[in-house]
């Protein structure tokens, strides 16, 4: 703990810290480009400068480990002069394109001009140009006002693990530059962030707004069951734009692409009146209408004619909402899991993600089962690329061979191998005894099977073989995609006592044993599997598969037109907030299925948000938690049984196309080509 | 300035010739094991000779995996040292020094004299393939300038006229000497040295 | 004058076999067991003694840099790293011991790895030096098959191994981090100090990077004794040094002579003097193209030694003196070393990327007198803004020339300008 002099502050600060992060401590600001804290050190934009005592040259304070007894400076006329030539140097080559560059507004170059640069140009020279580089269809080049701090190799090369961006040449002529070609990673629009200025901007947001004429809204993303705390930016009714906001243990800095750039989704293909189908076909109504051949569908059918599932997108209070709905229609016949995955809502520690995200820093050795977390969850899978970086990390997979990012033994595929795992076999079962901290993320793809439930019985065997779950550890994970699910799940939307789940009420509609059957923004079952003779009320924002199917619509809000409640893979409950109103006619779901509710004569008993959410903590306290894991107690979960021989299939056969947002954006569209992923690509694959 | 942007044309292939493949290794195997990158320099200058005179992205993209690095990684290191061309070159690359030891005994007249002969400007190759000519920084033969390297030899002491002549012998084929073209030995002074005149040297003049 | 006994480069120009033969015969690789048995301490004491002043440039003492190898082995290996990347302009010096006395290097590789328990050594010699690798990979051949080298080096019981590592051009690589992320296979892109190499060098482990010269010279200073090194030369620039004259002398070469030499002996004994006699000398760059230049009252009187360069503000450098006769156009010929250093900066960090390029088009226009007189200052204050704000030495380097320059020819660079100007009027009515 090495105490220093700052500005002739006494600070003691923790070892191994920087005189940058010193000087933060004691509240003096330094400039910096280069410096991210979550990148390793370059120490190349020297705007960080300081006077250290007993060193005749200023320092880079991001790169100075704090040492005792070390005095620091950096109000004195030396500092000053250093860092107005740094800027100095910085802007003779920087064009004065503020008034056309998308960062004008946040740039750093900008803010930091106001403080320490001059007034007037010394440079008479020609500026230098740079041509555009090609770093696919999300960021926009313009080389020309790059100031090289390799933010963007850094983060390329240590966070994403794609070595594809460098710096080529040198001397003034250094350029960044890839080969040429996309950035293949799921992460790259934290290019764009890391970026302190105008040289990598957003290609989809290019010349659309400003940022001082948006509106900023605190929300959590539901593209992915991470709920990545994000920022959206909104111009009117127009989301411009998705940006990550802090949070140490889910997103840090980051956020995945999908999550960033498929926000143009929620403008295209968006239902925004109700439809009711006549004479076969689907025709604008009005909501009236659309309540009233609800009801008349209704009136009289026995619950258990009655079925509902809800989506992966959906808010807590919906589903609560429309939980309550069919207890009042008293059918017992309702699930959150569309795709049929095996999971036991009796036991909460076995659908969770129980170390959680930032627990993965800890963990010594990792079994991947039927997962491939670079596609399902990118930020999961940079917080395990992240543990590796640290060193002494072992990580195994049974299911289909990926590349993640890091090296990864793979160890089979199928089921087989898992209960060959679980018997104590091969070298990996080694590394998972010698484990300190060892855990398994076991994957939809594991779950959606016929075995399901018995795979999730031999993952519970792994977990308790080797110990996972220990004093102080759990090391047992469920890896979701949906970002309903564990909300759902928590809530119990699942079949009550004798009732039906997906696959049961799939084959009941079929049969015509479900005659009426309520999607609430369930889009990824199979249609067909419904045949022609059951009654689809599809509840939901996007005319995707449900509503193809439905005989009416409720056009209801995506998750940027609601305050609603998610909860994450790992089961921490957060708070998704209205940021633009839905279009047209669409309601917040909750206020539909309220009305709803009173059509059918079964009245819902809470007239506000507010109510809701008493019901929902009355439901499940974990709702009253805001922000926190509460952890689940360990049980026993799963069904005995071998798994048969199939090998483990893939959760997301696309990354750019999941759900109806991405696969009506024509940003992922273009992803998905550009990585030749095709755009047709099955969305969520239930094969297996 | 080197160029770097980086097209790859799909239909030029590189791989390395057996002898050179074997020869890579050697040079990988200078290096503790896990550290054969520190062999890029040596495995592209081989990608170069091999790519007569080059190094073209399929040779960059060769020398990667044979290194297990990536791609991007080697363009970095091809575009950072000028001894890689990123285009053809010459068969013969003049190299003239233009820095100042050199400058001041005359870099700038060698210069004029064998762009005016071979009527080509830097980088650019003559309409046979032949010559090439690029000005480089200094190339640490001070006491001997002004000088130019030709591919790997330097020709030290020279004058416009030299030049030339060596540029019409090389072109005809035939063998010129290389190092000082003034008849000095290295770098001793001009005349014989006047020191290291009492070191007997019982073997005589060196091989 | 230094007597032909004392000079350790007896074949520096080449006129002998560069082979183990003739590397025996000029006593190099005599009684090297012997100089080993001084121990690790032992060596690093006689260096110490002698006072012996790193040749690369910096003039750091030698046997104190070697002293800061970690003294035990924590289980990573021990590198020697010899830099042979001679790239500053005017210098041309260890060209000479590589291609002509390779050898000596050698034997200077293992004496000095073996004080710094060093495992491996490599050489970095630049790319262009192809000839001179060829020779040192044969000579590594050569003292490996004569078992000077390798498993058992000099019958020791010391495995050594020598391995040559060419560089591609780049002048940067002649910094000694820069030098080694290049060994690692990336761009030679100096590192962030601390950790030091010491502490973490070649590949993270422990590392010393040393001139060739400093190297070279080394076993003899323990075969003959630091008493005999530092009776050479002044206190503290002992020894002998190896000087690299070249512009407008007479007849340009290098040469063994002792430190502390007055510069204007230097120049008229071993080169024939300045073109045109000594009255005809303008400015003489004393220390390859990094130091600052000076003028001709000043050369006349200064002793060639890092000292007494440091008292007139200029340094001895690498020792390459560049002679500039009255016929130079000192501000081209400064200009062009802009060209230089701009071309070589690295482009890591700020100030030497922007800064160089910046410098150097001031440099052209001051050049043409295509200026005004405050261009001068606003140019000064530029270098001001480059020197010390940088990675590495590269951006003072690329900041002292041009500050020699105007301390010592401001009224020409200023008459320049003017007399643009009175052209420009001329023309305009």
């Amino acid at each position: 703990m090495p105490k220093l002099t700052i500005d002739g502050q006494e600070i003691v600060v923790e070892n191994g810290m920087t005189v940058l992060q010193a000087c933060e401590q004691a509240g003096v600001e330094i400039p910096r480009f280069c410096y991210h804290e979550r990148l390793s050190v370059a120490g190349n934009c020297r705007m960080c400068l300081v006077e250290m005592e007993r060193s005749p040259k200023p320092v880079a304070s991001c790169a100075m480990p704090a040492g005792e007894g070390m005095v620091i400076r950096t109000d004195t006329p030396l500092v000053k002069k250093a860092r107005k030539g740094v800027m100095e140097f910085l802007l003779i080559n920087h064009p004065l394109d503020c008034p056309i560059c998308d960062q004008g507004g946040e740039c750093d170059l900008q803010d930091q001009a106001m403080a320490y640069g001059f007034d007037r140009s010394r440079f008479e020279e020609n500026k230098r140009a740079v041509k555009e580089k090609y770093m696919g269809p999300l960021i926009k080049t313009i080389m020309t006002r790059c100031i090289h701090c390799t933010r963007c190799v850094r983060f390329a090369t240590e966070i994403a693990g794609v070595e594809e961006i460098g710096a080529l040449g040198r001397g003034e002529h250094l350029e960044i530059s890839t080969l040429e070609h996309a950035v293949n990673s799921e992460l790259s629009g934290n290019l764009v962030d890391v970026c302190p200025v105008g040289a990598l901007t957003s290609r989809p947001y290019a010349f659309t707004a400003r940022p001082w004429e948006l509106r900023k809204t605190y929300s959590v993303d539901v593209l992915d069951a991470v709920g990545a705390n994000i920022r959206v930016d909104t111009r009117g009714r127009e989301v411009m734009r998705v940006l990550p906001r802090l949070h140490e243990d889910v997103n840090e800095d980051w956020l995945a692409d999908k999550s960033r750039y498929a926000c143009d989704g929620l403008s295209r293909q968006r239902l925004d009146r109700p439809y009711l189908r006549r004479g076969g076909k689907l025709q604008e109504a009005s909501w009236d209408e659309a309540f009233g051949a609800t009801r008349a569908r209704l009136d009289g059918l026995s619950g258990d004619k009655i079925a509902a599932l809800a989506g992966d997108q959906c808010d807590a209070e919906s589903m609560l909402a429309l939980k309550d709905l069919m207890a009042g229609l008293k059918s017992p016949n309702l699930d959150c899991r569309q795709d049929g995955a095996k999971l036991d809502p009796s036991q909460r520690a076995g659908y969770l993600f129980n170390t959680g995200i930032a627990g993965i820093e800890e963990a010594d050795a990792i079994l991947l089962v039927a997962t491939n977390p670079r596609w399902e969850a990118p930020l999961i899978n940079a917080r395990i690329r992240k543990r590796f970086l640290l060193g002494g990390l072992k990580v195994g997979a049974i299911g289909v061979p990926k590349d993640l990012s890091y090296p990864v033994a793979q160890l089979g595929t199928g089921p087989q191998d898992l209960a060959e795992l679980a018997a104590g076999k091969g070298d990996f079962a080694k590394i998972l005894s010698a484990a300190e901290r060892p855990m398994i993320v076991l994957g939809m793809a594991g779950l959606t099977r016929a075995d399901g439930a018995a795979v999730l019985a031999l993952a519970r065997q792994v977990a308790e073989k080797f110990k996972m779950v220990r004093e102080g550890w759990n090391g047992f994970n469920v890896l979701h995609t949906a970002a309903a699910r564990v909300a759902g799940l928590d809530l119990g939307f699942v079949p009550g006592p004798g009732g039906r789940d997906t696959v049961g009420i799939l084959d009941g509609a079929a049969k015509g044993d479900i005659e009426v059957l309520y999607l609430l923004g369930a889009d990824e079952i199979d249609m067909s599997r419904l045949g022609d003779k059951a009654f689809v009320i599809y509840q939901g924002h996007h005319g995707d598969a449900g509503a193809h199917r439905a005989d009416v619509i409720l056009p209801g809000a995506a998750y940027t037109e609601k305050n609603g409640t998610y909860t994450n893979t790992e089961g921490r409950v957060q708070l998704g907030r209205l940021a633009a109103f839905p279009p047209g006619e669409a309601r917040e779901d909750w206020t539909i299925l309220r009305a709803l509710s009173e059509v059918t004569g079964t009245p819902l008993p809470y007239d506000n948000l507010g109510e809701l959410r008493q019901r929902l903590v009355a439901v499940n306290p974990v709702f009253a938690a805001l922000d926190t894991r509460t952890p689940a107690a360990w049980g026993a979960f799963g069904a005995a049984g071998k798994g048969d021989a199939a090998p483990f299939g893939e959760t997301v056969g696309n990354y750019y196309m999941t759900d109806p947002i991405s696969r009506s954006s024509e940003t992922m569209a273009k992803c998905s080509a550009e990585l030749g992923l095709g755009p047709q690509a099955q969305a969520t694959g239930t094969h297996g | 300035m080197k160029i770097t942007s980086y097209r790859r044309d799909p239909a030029k292939e590189f791989s390395f010739t057996p002898e050179n493949a074997i020869k890579a290794k050697a040079f990988i195997a200078r290096y503790p094991e896990g550290r054969q990158a520190s062999a890029v320099i040596s495995l592209l200058y081989l990608a170069q000779a091999q790519n007569g005179g080059w190094v073209s992205p399929a040779a960059v993209e060769h020398v990667a995996e044979v290194l297990d690095m990536a791609p991007i990684r080697v363009h970095e290191v091809s575009t950072f040292y000028t001894m890689f061309n990123l285009k053809p070159a010459g068969k013969h690359l003049i190299q003239v020094c233009r820095t100042t030891p050199c400058w001041l005994r005359g870099a700038a007249e060698l210069t004029r004299a064998c762009q005016e002969k071979l009527g080509v400007g830097f980088k650019e190759v003559t309409g046979d393939g032949e010559f090439s000519i690029m000005e480089v920084e200094c190339l640490g033969a001070c006491a001997n300038a002004p000088m130019v390297q030709i591919n790997d030899d330097y020709y030290e002491d020279l004058t416009p006229e030299r030049l030339c002549e060596i540029i019409d012998d090389l072109r005809a084929g035939k063998e010129v000497p290389i190092g000082p073209q003034s008849g000095r030995t290295c770098s001793a002074p001009e005349g014989g040295p006047a020191t290291l005149k009492d070191v007997p040297d019982p073997a005589g003049k060196g091989a | 004058m230094l007597q032909d006994k004392d000079r350790i480069f007896t074949n520096l120009y080449g006129l002998h076999d560069w082979g183990l033969k003739g590397a025996r015969q000029r006593g190099v690789w005599d009684g090297t067991k012997k100089l080993l048995e001084l121990g690790r301490d032992g060596i690093v004491q006689q260096i110490k003694d002698s006072q012996l002043r790193g040749r690369g440039g910096a003039g750091f003492p030698a046997g104190l840099k070697w002293s800061f190898m970690p003294k035990e082995n924590d289980g990573r290996p021990h590198y020697l790293v010899v830099n042979a990347d001679e790239s500053e302009p005017g210098s041309c010096k260890d060209r000479e011991i590589l291609r002509n006395d390779p050898h000596r290097l050698l034997e200077g590789c293992l004496v000095a790895g073996f004080a710094m328990g060093a495992e491996a050594c490599y050489i970095y010699i630049r790319g262009e030096y192809v000839l001179e690798s060829q020779r040192l990979e044969a000579a590594i051949e050569q003292a490996n098959e004569a078992g000077l080298l390798g498993k058992d080096a000099c019958g020791s019981g010391w495995p050594y191994h020598i391995h040559v590592h060419r560089g591609a051009g780049a002048y940067i690589c002649g910094e000694e981090t820069a030098l080694l992320e290049s060994m690692e296979g990336k761009k030679g892109q100096p590192r962030l100090k601390p950790p030091f190499p010491a502490a973490m060098g070649l590949y993270g482990c422990p590392t010393t990077v040393t001139n060739v010269e400093t190297i070279a010279v080394s076993p003899e200073i323990l075969r003959r004794g630091a008493d005999w090194w530092a009776a050479l030369g002044r206190p503290n620039n002992t020894g002998t040094k190896i000087f690299s004259i070249s512009g407008h002398v007479e007849t340009p070469c290098n040469v063994e002579e002792v430190m502390g030499i007055p510069m204007r002996e230097l120049i008229e004994k071993h080169a024939g003097g300045v073109r045109g006699g000594w009255d005809n000398l303008l400015a003489v760059i004393p220390g390859g193209s990094s130091v600052p230049c000076l003028p001709r009252p000043t050369c006349g009187s200064v002793l060639m030694d890092f000292d007494s360069l440091r008292e007139v503000k200029s340094g001895l450098g690498t020792a390459a003196v560049i002679v500039m006769d009255k016929s130079t156009d000192i501000v081209a010929a400064i200009a062009n070393l802009s060209h230089f250093y701009m071309h070589e900066s690295c482009g890591q960090c700020t100030p030497c990327r922007e800064g160089t390029g910046w410098m150097w088009r001031v440099m052209e226009r001051l050049v043409r007198g295509d200026a005004n007189i405050e261009d001068i200052d606003a140019l000064l204050e530029v270098t001001y803004e480059v020197e010390g704000h940088t990675i590495c030495a590269l951006g003072d380097a690329a900041a002292w020339p041009i500050q020699g320059l105007i301390r010592h020819f401001r009224p020409e660079v200023e008459k320049r300008i003017l007399d643009a100007k009175k052209r420009g009027q001329v023309a305009a009515e």
